[in-house]
């Protein structure tokens, strides 16, 4: 196993804020990295679709790589505002899961709530997942910190640089994304019921994939866990 | 406003609600247990789901292409403790030298 189960792999709680949001950091740096380099293929292949401003404002604005794929995609292929605006909520519609899960771990007044619900993304999510349900906000928060700039500024470096870096994927750029999914997975997927629930969700994913539109299947994939929370431990 | 920007718009607006929502309903509130124990396994599901749909994926069809080369070197390497950095850029990388060999 690659590291000690995930309970402890986050800072105790009666910590002070700062040392977790810096923990969160540290967990952050390699994510960081890697998110840099999806939005510089990002940048690259957006550009000829939609300019140079567009792409890196949405980069900041939206912040989500799977509905800016997704998006950029029927635009390339001219397939309509309605059809991409579609496909980038039902590719974000998984961050609603999220968020009711996040819910009961976030105290505090309606603004603060907000503000932590905003820092969502798939790797600080499952980062900060204690794995009984309950989350650390404050580190969640930090493992958002190193992405954020590290999106954004890959993608000006993307469409800027399009031309000079050729395509991206004959750099290998598009096994980037599967692949940090692929290690948030093995930090995420221990025991029995959870292993069962990501074989049931691969197997939804994969089954739908033909038939459904893009991002269906990922959110259909959630019906695994309620299958799964069925069995005994 | 071009088609670019509506959407652009929409969807920063859009994520922001998904985002949102379940915190400003119900923060802060206990749930019920077996609502917990889905919670608990979501994470796995999704993640899962989301590995095929980028390794297999091509529009709406599935297909195999040098990217499942770089995944399996992801996973191989994680299996071997490889730090993250390690395993996702020699994702990149594998997958690179397999398209430019075959």
């Amino acid at each position: 196993m690659p590291c000690a189960v995930t309970a402890t792999r986050l800072p105790d709680r009666t910590e002070s804020a700062r040392v977790r949001v810096r923990a969160g950091i540290r967990r952050g740096a390699p994510f960081g990295l890697a998110v840099f380099l999806i939005a510089v293929s990002y940048g690259v292949l957006a550009r000829p679709v939609m300019g140079t401003v567009a792409p890196v404002v949405m980069s900041i604005v939206v912040f989500s790589g799977s509905a800016q794929f997704g998006s950029l995609a029927i635009l390339a292929a001219g397939g309509g505002v309605g059809a991409a605006i579609a496909a980038g909520v039902l590719l974000n519609a998984r961050y609603l899961a999220m968020g009711l899960a996040l819910a009961p771990s976030l105290r505090g007044r309606a603004l603060s709530r907000a503000a932590f619900a905003m820092t969502v993304v798939d790797a600080s999510w499952a980062s900060a997942s204690a794995g009984d349900g309950t989350f650390d906000p404050w580190y969640m928060v930090g493992v958002t910190v190193p992405q954020y700039p590290g999106w954004v500024l890959g993608t000006v470096i993307g469409v800027l640089a399009g031309k000079a870096l050729g395509n991206p994927q004959a750099l290998g750029l598009d096994a980037l994304f599967p692949a940090f999914f692929v290690a948030l997975l093995f930090e995420e997927a221990r025991g029995r019921r959870k292993r069962a629930a990501a074989a049931g969700g691969a197997g939804i994913a994969l089954a739908l994939t033909p038939v459904a539109p893009a991002g269906l299947p990922i959110l259909a994939a959630a019906a695994a866990a309620i299958v799964a929370s069925r069995m005994r431990p | 406003m071009s088609a670019v920007w509506i959407t652009v718009v929409a969807l920063a607006l859009a994520t922001a609600a998904l985002k949102l929502a379940g915190p400003l309903m119900l923060g802060g509130r206990e749930v019920p247990p077996v609502a917990m124990s889905i919670v608990e396994l979501l994470a796995a599901a999704l993640l899962a789901a989301l590995v095929v749909v980028e390794t297999f994926g091509q529009g709406r069809s599935l297909t195999l292409d040098a990217r499942v080369l770089g995944v399996a070197f992801a996973a191989i390497a994680l299996l071997r403790r490889a730090s993250i950095t390690v395993a996702v850029l020699g994702a990149a990388v594998v997958t690179a030298v397999a398209r430019a060999l075959f």
